[in-house]
């Protein structure tokens, strides 16, 4: 039995325009390049990349935070992006939530946590102020806060707790589907992985879906069913956990795999990928990862490889994996 | 074995000003750092690392900082009791230091040549124009492509990763005896850190320098230092060679923080974790200052404030009950 997703992206764009110097003519900036994915009921979709890979953007687009250039986001059957549907956004807006990295950003310092957490219910209305309150206990706990600490300004609380408020803040409107980004990176090593024991027990619980965004390939390890990797605004391999680990078939994921410093000492290391990150507004021509490639060929340079089916829910985007390709690890 | 220290801190203790009285931010740290040796400092948020890394050359601000005790030995003399004046020579000339925010480290309406001359001239009293030639040719040290071109523009022009190599090569360029690097790579993107960690170990070979890395990344630890400092709450809790600290951790902060790191291999699924949060500086917390998170912890953590015990070659801990465990076996 195949369940229709609750989230479908379909060749999903966004570009930025970008000013230049008087009298130059207009750029643009191309964030998200024809992203596409779905997302089940009860999973978790790790989105990886670096710095400008558009992880982020893809992220907030999915939520209406920013709207799309082209292509389709539909969530729950309704068309958000590149649908007719007119008002689909409030349809499904508290079926999906936010989690934010920075905990210190994202809470207003001078409000009570309770209220803040209470926000949305107050927004959607209909609740007596002892249900309002009970719901706060009750989010809290969820959390593994105390109960009482609702009277509370975020000051008082450690990063690590003060994610929990921001997870408790999403939970309030009982969502189906949160968009994590990057929830734990501003956090130190033992809240990190409190946070990541935190989302896996809440998803369990509550049934959630997850798009988790992250920069690096060890954080999505523990919490992903499957992961997407990005560069330069594209995805460039999508497979099952297990397989992406065990088996990454783009150069970039090797890459990326190999730069992950392990607490391991003398293990030798492989030498990191050269080059620098790629410009959004003049991108490489071809595969965007050509420079760095340690196996680029002619092709690569010239066209750009679209992300194509290898094996058991695993794809690649790369010349080398195509029919006939012989991969890079027979190289 | 004899070891004659380039640099040693000796139970250094330094306060901040808080809103009521004087806060401990470290309290007791001693460590020495050898010739061309690497040595790691480790801890989370709090733990007073970074503190530790400034103090080496006073970088705190004076009116609400307190050098409570303790001495600071580089080349035979105290960078605690020195005058500013003399401390102004050091700085830059044989100690350098790197940090974690190129951007805001490098002047944004200097050039790149402006900074990187700068202290050629002040401290070499080169002329401008062999300044000017020493200047790029440390661009090219530090593996900057194009670096005749690139040495007149802007750093905003430069990415992450270009303005940490610039970071870098203003601190070499006087041939330091010790860089100090405060988290150079946590601010990069994964690929563009580990180009940076080799090229700073690069360096060091060339130029033979020492250098301490401040870090919170335990892998980034386990691939650059030789012997380890773990630090909590204001105190050096673990000191190790590296092997040892990875293969035999003699402290349960130190077991606890190996295993929250999130592994590429082996089994799936639940991270270990240490329960609880980091303290803050305030909080006074009798004993251990890790037993209330400490799974391990017994009457006497709560009561003695432990000391830094030998528990093998050339390695310590503040835990008593590890190493009288270890001492029994």
């Amino acid at each position: 039995m195949t369940e229709a997703p609750i989230v479908t992206v379909r060749d999903l764009v966004k570009t930025f325009p970008v000013r230049g110097r008087p009298g130059e003519p207009k750029r643009t900036l191309r964030a998200v390049d024809r992203v596409g994915f779905d997302v089940l009921r009860g999973e978790t979709l790790g989105l990886v990349g670096e710095s400008g890979s558009g992880k982020s953007t893809t992220g907030r687009m999915l939520v209406g935070l920013i709207s799309a250039t082209s292509g389709t986001v539909e969530l729950f059957g309704h068309h958000i992006a590149g649908g007719a549907e007119k008002g689909a956004l409030n349809k499904v807006r508290s079926r999906l939530q936010f989690v934010f990295q920075d905990p210190q950003n994202s809470l207003n310092p001078r409000m009570r946590v309770g209220d803040a957490i209470a926000e949305p219910l107050d927004v959607a209305g209909g609740l007596s102020r002892q249900a309002r309150n009970d719901r706060v206990q009750e989010l809290l706990e969820l959390v593994g806060l105390p109960r009482s600490c609702g009277d509370r300004f975020p000051h008082e609380f450690s990063g690590g707790q003060r994610q929990r408020i921001g997870i408790a803040r999403a939970l309030a409107l009982r969502p189906d589907f949160i968009v994590c980004d990057e929830p734990v990176s501003s956090l130190d090593v033992s809240m990190q992985a409190q946070i990541v024991n935190l989302l896996l027990d809440l998803q369990e619980q509550l049934g959630l879906s997850y798009l988790f965004i992250a920069h690096d390939l060890a954080v999505v390890r523990n919490i992903s069913t499957r992961v997407a990797v990005m560069y330069a605004g594209g995805i460039v391999e999508m497979a099952p956990k297990r397989d992406l680990y065990a088996a990454p078939k783009h150069p970039y994921t090797q890459a990326l795999l190999a730069a992950v410093p392990r607490p391991v000492p003398g293990r030798a290391r492989a030498p990191s990928v050269a080059g620098e990150l790629p410009s959004l507004i003049d991108p490489p021509k071809g595969c965007a990862f050509h420079p760095r490639c340690p196996f680029a060929f002619d092709r690569c340079r010239i066209e750009k490889p679209r992300l194509n089916p290898v094996e058991g829910g695993h794809a690649v985007a790369c010349h080398l994996h195509e029919a006939g390709g012989s991969g890079t690890s027979a190289l | 074995m004899t070891r004659v220290p380039l640099l040693s801190v000796e139970n250094l203790t330094v306060q901040f000003r808080g809103d009521s009285g004087w806060v401990t931010a470290i309290e007791d740290v001693s460590f020495e750092i050898g010739a061309g040796e690497n040595l790691g400092i480790v801890g989370e948020s709090g733990s007073g690392k970074s503190v530790s890394a400034l103090s080496i050359l006073r970088l705190h601000g004076r009116a609400n900082t307190r050098y409570a005790s303790g001495a600071i030995r580089f080349g035979g003399r105290d960078l605690l009791s020195m005058s500013e004046r003399e401390l102004r020579k050091v700085r830059g000339g044989d100690i350098a230091m790197i940090f974690q925010d190129p951007m805001s480290s490098l002047n944004p309406v200097l050039t790149i040549a402006e900074q990187i001359i700068e202290p050629l001239q002040l401290h070499q009293g080169l002329s401008s124009a062999a300044a000017r030639r020493r200047a790029i040719e440390l661009l090219e040290m530090v593996r900057i492509a194009d670096a005749g071109r690139r040495i007149d523009e802007y750093p905003h022009r430069l990415s992450g990763g270009m303005r940490q190599r610039v970071m870098i090569a203003i601190a070499i360029a006087c041939q330091p005896k010790l860089l100090i690097a405060d988290e150079p790579t946590t601010a990069l993107d994964v690929t563009i850190q580990g180009q940076i960690l080799e090229l700073l170990r690069d360096l060091q070979r060339e130029i033979g320098m020492s250098v301490v890395l401040i870090t919170h990344d335990l892998g980034v630890i386990a691939e650059f230092a030789q012997r380890v400092l773990v630090m909590y709450a204001g105190r050096v809790i673990e000191q190790a060679p590296v092997a040892a600290l990875f293969n035999r951790p003699m402290h349960p902060y130190t077991d606890g923080l190996i295993d929250a790191v999130p592994k590429l291999d082996g089994d799936l699924h639940r991270l270990t974790t240490i329960p609880g949060s980091i303290p803050d500086l305030a909080t006074v917390i009798p004993g251990c200052r890790f037993n209330p998170r400490c799974r391990e912890a017994m009457d006497v953590c709560r009561r003695n404030a432990p000391a830094l015990l030998p528990v093998g070659p050339d390695h310590l801990s503040r835990c008593p009950p590890r190493a009288a465990a270890r001492g029994a076996a």
